[in-house]
């Protein structure tokens, strides 16, 4: 077996606690380790995407039990993508609050890492209930983050997220126990040969069993009518958290890719493309709900948080196609869209910290410190973010429009697309000229105690810098995520790997 | 007993979402509890309710009750668990830092700033 697949949930796994017993009372050597796991991190999924790059699954039998009856972790391109993605973004936001945000409260190292590990774990595991384990490790770190730093605000606000979350967890558990009761099986590779053999009389408790599920990963992924969680838990969660979170939205996106192409997809006949009548419309809503969102916000945290739900809506609507061109946009479209928004969280911050008494609320006040700079950095997120040329928000947009062409929904799409990039450009650009332009003209100038520093614009510039390169090598990395979708489009080799593979020793 | 257990599922879950959507903390955490006991026997349920049937290879056995979801019960219990120990102390730390227990929170700009940072 290639023990590389397990290492990027075992090293956080081993770094946390570390962190945690031998280093509580030490921020330099937890910064060190916390940095040095997150790089090497971005090293192993890097090696992780080398290997699986040419089409190879590797499947990972946890403690050499044969799938289906022990747990496998499985790394294809998908999983492999969404690694890489997860350890950039966690290290660009690590080294952003090493600003003193780390500072504010006990473990924030520890839990970061904690929560990089859910991440991975969700994104390479190949059975259902062990999804919904790395979910809640996952939860419990960002449980932890989200009310990092304390006030009463954000501890309400955190107790809001722990309930929607728990009772997310809930229906998740009666989901899986619908499909096991039916099934008898709780391995992916094996659930979507499995399915097939329903009987009749049972096929009612399968497809209760599968919305349901849909709705758990809406929850997560914050899709219409259980999107309303989300803007209250990133706008009052500390920025570089809710910078981290943009990728957590994403494991929601992932897990409706990975399901709802391998178990509920072309081969699964009674329940093939089962999420397609309710994902569309849903992701339809979502989009105009988060485009409104932008304008109606009062605070730019909030209308950060709202761009996310409609970059989910728009990435969700394109998935809900699935078709192998528009699922390609639509992973592009989700890699640029976490970039932004974690930009976009981080500048949030900026403005947060150099504004005492107004923090991030869009009101006129006089000048800050080092405005220029804040501003051209949100200027550059923004333009990411709405979707403008030349960053790749634009070329996702534009791929988008290109591969939902065929779909039957292509008109109403195209029109809302269109349409909520032109409300979310001028929410974002009143935004800015409220906060940056109107306040040149006031007179006097906001002084708060922080104190200029290289790193935190150093993190915020590598997260813009990738969203260059993703705009510069969009070519590379589109044949790349053509071919992630035709494997998500034909599950063979992934069953294969899993159900047979495991035997052999893997590669 | 399959009526008795499905009754016992069917109450508990719909007395746990009625607290959950009450507007204060503690029924909201006594609901998730309920919610989290019916998903429990719901789960064992899943594997079939047999009686006097052993879960592991027995010489004598004559048949076998389904293992795995005792299994995936006891993990669950566990995570539900440490999940509720969570709400109450954010729940305790919410009550005394806000002075009130309601669940709701403020719109930004309703408040000073964004609270205490």
């Amino acid at each position: 077996m290639n023990h590389w697949v397990i290492l990027p949930i075992l090293l956080p796994a081993l770094v946390a606690p570390l962190i945690a017993l031998a280093m509580r009372f030490d921020i330099v050597l937890a910064r060190i380790f916390s940095v040095a796991s997150a790089t090497l991190l971005v090293v192993i999924a890097g090696i992780l995407t080398g290997m699986v790059v040419d089409g190879a699954v590797l499947s990972y039998a946890l403690g050499n039990w044969v799938a289906p009856f022990g747990i496998v972790l499985v790394l294809d391109r998908l999983s492999a993508m969404m690694l890489l993605l997860t350890s950039i973004v966690g290290l660009c936001v690590l080294l952003y609050t090493i600003n003193g945000w780390d500072k504010r409260g006990q473990h924030f190292h520890a839990l970061f890492q904690f929560q990089l590990m859910g991440i991975n774990g969700a994104f390479l595991t190949g059975d259902l209930f062990n999804l919904f384990v790395f979910f809640e490790v996952l939860l419990i770190a960002s449980y932890g983050l989200m009310v990092h730093g304390g006030g009463a605000l954000r501890v309400k606000a955190g107790v809001q997220y722990v309930v929607i979350n728990l009772i997310g967890s809930t229906l998740f558990l009666f989901a899986v126990g619908l499909i096991y009761s039916v099934t008898g099986t709780l391995n992916m590779a094996d659930l979507a040969v499995g399915v097939r053999d329903v009987p009749a009389a049972d096929q009612a408790l399968l497809h209760t069993g599968a919305i349901l599920l849909l709705v758990v990963f809406a929850v997560k992924a914050a899709l219409v009518p259980v999107q309303f969680w989300l803007p209250g838990t990133y706008a009052n969660a500390p920025a570089p958290v809710a910078a981290l979170f943009a990728i957590m939205t994403k494991v929601g996106a992932y897990s409706i890719i990975r399901v709802y192409t391998l178990i509920f997809g072309g081969t699964s006949e009674e329940v093939a493309w089962i999420a397609q009548p309710w994902l569309v419309p849903a992701s339809m809503i979502t989009l105009v709900v988060g485009a409104f969102g932008v304008m109606a916000s009062r605070s730019l945290g909030q209308m950060v948080s709202f761009a996310v739900i409609a970059s989910m809506g728009t990435l969700l609507m394109t998935v809900g196609v699935f078709s192998r061109e528009a699922m390609a946009a639509a992973l592009y479209y989700m890699v640029h869209s976490t970039l932004a928004a974690a930009a976009l969280f981080l500048v949030v911050d900026l403005v947060t910290e150099r504004r005492p008494g107004q923090a991030d609320l869009l009101s006129v006040a006089p000048r800050f410190h080092q405005v220029g700079l804040v501003a051209g950095f949100f200027f550059l997120a923004a333009i990411a973010m709405a979707g403008l040329p030349p960053l790749s928000g634009f070329l996702g947009k534009l791929l988008i429009l290109d591969a939902v062409r065929e779909a039957p929904e292509a008109v109403s799409m195209w029109v809302l697309i269109l349409a909520t990039s032109l409300l979310i450009i001028v929410g974002f650009a009143r935004a800015g000229s409220t906060l940056f332009w109107k306040s040149s003209a006031q007179e006097g100038v906001i002084h708060s105690r922080v104190r200029p520093r290289a790193l935190p614009y150093f993190a915020l510039g590598a997260l813009l810098a990738m969203t260059v390169l993703l705009t510069a090598f969009a070519g590379p990395v589109m044949l790349y995520l053509e071919e992630t979708a035709y494997q998500l489009f034909n599950p063979g080799d992934y069953q294969s790997a899993v159900l047979f593979g495991g035997l052999a020793g893997g590669r | 007993m399959e009526f008795l257990v499905a009754t016992a599922v069917g109450v508990m879950t719909a007395a746990g979402i009625y607290l959950v959507l009450r507007a204060r903390t503690y029924p909201v955490v006594l609901g998730l509890a309920l919610l989290s006991y019916a998903v429990n026997v719901f789960l064992f349920a899943m594997g079939r309710l047999v009686i006097n049937l052993p879960p592991v290879i027995s010489e004598s056995a004559t048949g076998y009750t389904d293992p795995l979801p005792q299994a995936l019960v006891l993990t669950a219990i566990v995570i539900s668990f440490g999940m509720t120990a969570v709400i109450v102390v954010m729940a305790l730390r919410a009550f005394i830092e806000s002075d009130t227990d309601h669940v709701d929170v403020a719109l930004p700009g309703e408040d000073a700033g964004k609270g205490q940072r």
